[in-house]
């Protein structure tokens, strides 16, 4: 059975020129932080992936902070950023944020809420996911002195909304407020300039964009004070410390200046071929609903609610047949959850229950597509069989 | 045959998973999430519901090679089985959560959602063995290792749930299920066994059911009266912390008269009284039974057995169906040639033709008919 995989939102697998530049660097010896000649070959190799990132999304290399992820990333920012505003501006104790976030997003927010102290709000979204703009901008002016930093992904991971960062920047520059956004589902899939865009961090991370896993950037202007979390060599600008995995490192650089060369061609090819699995089958499906807003979508995104289903049964009769997809809930404690970000978007426990997301990547075909067409009916039907669960 | 394996993350169904998948059928392993938040249910290694569980189950599946997914059955199982076991007690009455689980869940449920889904069965480790009859109907008999038999709490099992049941392990004895877990490489080879009642952390049912049902408990307080005296023996905190035949945790300040233990004789929830008496006063010979749940061909008389809890002995006794049909009211009557002793409304009586279960009913009351039975 061949695998036809639909998860490009979950990981994409590595580009060839990542894996090229990644096990160039396997073997070699050399410790970034050393002083001798293999610790300087590994040292050039560190900076020159940090300019080729610098380069690709517009920023300055010094701005770009090696993490292990998106998660470390996104840790980094907010709690950072939060502890050094409120200590040595003292703004806070407010973070505006988004109902959407991912969850590790949402989870620090919610830390900093429980242990330090911090009045977190998040913001609504409307039916489609996408910021409510009025909301923020009343929520900054009951009392812009008092906000500490706004957070607001560049896009979605589950339904792939397209976040008005550019709005979200206006109101908070008016302010001096700084904006970080979680920007790991965007770079390669749209256009990400740091600089043109306002933005004070931005996070991205290597295993989204064709990259390996455990590595990741935060993307922060020079002039933005970080508390580090991690203490140690404080070898990343000493925001960040932890030896520096030089291969890791080289073939997420590779990955990110790839990605974004070929992001506009890659749109362009995505976008149509999700719009025509989108199409065929709400023919074949004619009660499927699209969740998210067409107009600002990442390209390989389609998120589809199928009445009556219960998401888990189709994700698990679409596996038999080898078509990989996503319930794009979390799990707590192994139990499916109803997704936030649909919760938030006004679907009630069951419509968002019955909602699957299908991502599409750099190596997507048109037989993935016919594959999944030539698959839903039947899984559906059997799926209805099967019910949604009671009581949600 | 497409089969869906329930995997608890325990030895016994990681075995009959991988038995099945060896003889050839299509196994997809499940694990049920019975609790949404498994704190506020059983926290230990040993229960159904806890994260290490359902890894363990992960890992199992991952060796033998078969797909995995957790279904959550949470609202099901809170609303059948929890909620039945405390409107039990609240009532006076011992369930059995187990039977309840097997009855409403694992075998309706799951089932039914695993044949809607285009499964044939539902594979379990249960310690029960299944043959086909001459009348064509599907038999279930006790288990060849009689210390780990669990024919008692599938004794619910209908027909129908029954023709679409695998249980893998029922002619095996447990010390062979354990040293075939080690061949096959399943971590979980020598993780105990699970006991009690899986979504009571700590084992204190009485705690729990006072925690839980709050303002639903039928009265926090009441008197322990003498059952042949009427006398007021002591107070108790609650009539949910007994149970019919219990002797610990009377707290009577003193012996009874004739220095022998007094035992839990009757609950009344209602007015919140425990009567209380000797032990020879628990021997009961005939029993009434409600809700009977036939696995094939109702019978009209059996001489037979009954087992009236899990891991209990047999008694032989004589068995008339009084009401059949599937309506709550189906009723029996059990006449014990055997008698038994500490026996409570709400618990179940299996009845058994040989090693051949027959079907089951809930006790809902006991009697004393027979001069000669103390």
């Amino acid at each position: 059975m061949t695998t036809v995989y639909l998860d490009h939102a979950a990981t994409t697998p590595m580009l060839p020129a990542a894996v090229e530049a990644l096990t160039d660097q396997l073997t070699a010896v050399g410790n970034p932080s050393s002083l001798h000649a293999s610790g300087r070959h590994a040292r050039r190799v560190v900076e020159e992936s940090r300019e080729q990132i610098a380069q690709a999304l517009n920023c300055r290399p010094g701005e770009v902070v090696f993490t292990s992820g998106g998660t470390e990333a996104d840790n980094l920012a907010l709690k950072g950023i939060y502890w050094s505003r409120l200590r040595s501006s003292n703004r806070g104790p407010r973070i505006l944020s988004t109902a959407i976030e991912h969850h590790a997003v949402l989870d620090p927010l919610h830390w900093l809420g429980q242990e330090e102290g911090a009045e977190v709000e998040l913001l609504p979204v409307d039916t489609t996911g996408r910021l409510d703009v009025g909301a923020l901008k009343s929520a900054i002016e009951r009392n812009p002195d008092d906000v500490a930093l706004i957070s607001v992904m560049w896009a979605n991971n589950e339904v792939g909304t397209i976040q008005p960062i550019d709005e979200v920047v206006e109101l908070a520059g008016a302010h001096g407020i700084p904006v970080h956004t979680d920007a790991v589902q965007a770079v390669g899939a749209v256009p990400v300039d740091f600089a043109a865009s306002g933005v004070d961090a931005l996070t991205l991370t290597g295993h989204k964009v064709g990259g390996p896993f455990g590595v990741g950037a935060l993307v922060v202007r020079r002039e933005l004070e970080v508390t580090p979390l991690v203490h140690g060599g404080g070898q990343e600008r000493d925001i960040r410390s932890g030896t520096i995995d030089t291969p890791a490192i080289a073939g997420f650089a590779a990955a990110v200046e790839a990605s974004v060369k070929s992001q506009a061609d890659h749109h362009v090819r995505l976008s149509a071929l999700r719009d025509q699995l989108v199409e065929r089958i709400c023919a074949i499906v004619p009660d499927a609903i699209r969740n998210g807003d067409p107009a600002h979508l990442l390209p390989g995104h389609a998120h589809l609610r199928f009445p009556g289903c219960e998401g888990d049964s189709l994700l698990m009769l679409l596996d038999a047949r080898g078509i990989e997809c996503s319930t794009g809930s979390a799990c707590n404690a192994g139990v499916p959850q109803a997704s936030h970000v649909l919760l938030a978007m006004g679907c009630t426990d069951a419509e968002a229950r019955g909602s699957l997301r299908f991502s599409l990547g750099h190596t997507s075909t048109q037989a993935d597509v016919d594959a999944l067409v030539e698959a839903i009916g039947p899984v559906v039907e059997r799926a209805r069989a099967a019910g949604a669960r009671k009581g949600s | 045959m497409r089969v869906l394996a329930a995997m608890s993350g325990g030895v016994d169904s990681a075995v009959a998973a991988a038995r099945a998948a060896e003889a050839g059928h299509d196994v997809t392993g499940i694990h049920l999430a019975l609790s949404r938040n498994p704190k506020s249910y059983r926290s230990g290694a040993r229960g159904c519901c806890t994260i290490e569980d359902s890894n363990d189950a992960r890992r199992a599946a991952d060796v033998i090679g078969i797909p995995f997914y957790v279904w959550d059955m949470s609202d099901e199982f809170h609303e059948n089985v929890v909620e039945d076991f405390m409107s039990e007690y609240a009532a006076g009455r011992t369930p059995n959560p187990c039977l309840r689980c097997n009855e409403k869940i694992k075998f309706a449920a799951v089932l039914d959602r695993a044949l809607a889904l285009g499964f044939d069965a539902v594979v379990t480790g249960h310690y029960a063995q299944l043959e086909t009859g001459r009348d064509g109907l599907i038999e279930m008999h006790r288990s060849v290792d009689m210390g780990k038999d669990q024919s008692y709490v599938l004794g619910v099992l209908t027909q129908d749930q029954l023709a679409h049941s695998m249980f893998p392990l029922g002619d095996s004895v447990k010390d062979d299920v354990r040293r075939e877990a080690e061949r096959r490489g399943l971590m979980v080879a020598n993780k105990p066994d699970s006991h009690d009642i899986c979504f009571i952390a700590d084992g204190d049912n009485a705690g729990w059911l006072k925690e839980m049902l709050g303002d639903r408990a039928p009265n926090d307080s009441g008197d322990i009266v003498d059952h042949a005296t009427g006398e007021v023996l002591g107070q108790h905190e609650g009539t949910t912390a007994y149970t019919i035949g219990q002797r610990k945790g009377l707290r009577i300040g003193r012996p009874a008269p004739d220095g022998k233990p007094r035992f839990v004789l009757d609950i009344e929830p209602v007015s919140g009284t425990v009567t209380v008496g000797p032990r020879e006063e628990l021997r009961i010979d005939h029993i009434s039974g409600i809700k009977a749940r036939w696995c094939g061909a109702v019978p009209e008389r059996l001489e037979g057995t009954v087992q009236l809890r899990a891991h209990g002995s047999e008694h032989r006794a004589v068995v008339t169906v009084v009401s059949s049909g599937s309506t709550t009211e189906a009723g029996i009557e059990i006449d014990l040639l055997d008698p038994a002793e500490g026996i409570a409304p709400g618990q179940a009586a299996v009845i058994y033709d040989g090693t051949r279960v027959v079907g089951s009913a809930t006790i809902s009351a006991t009697a004393r008919t027979s001069v000669g039975v103390t």
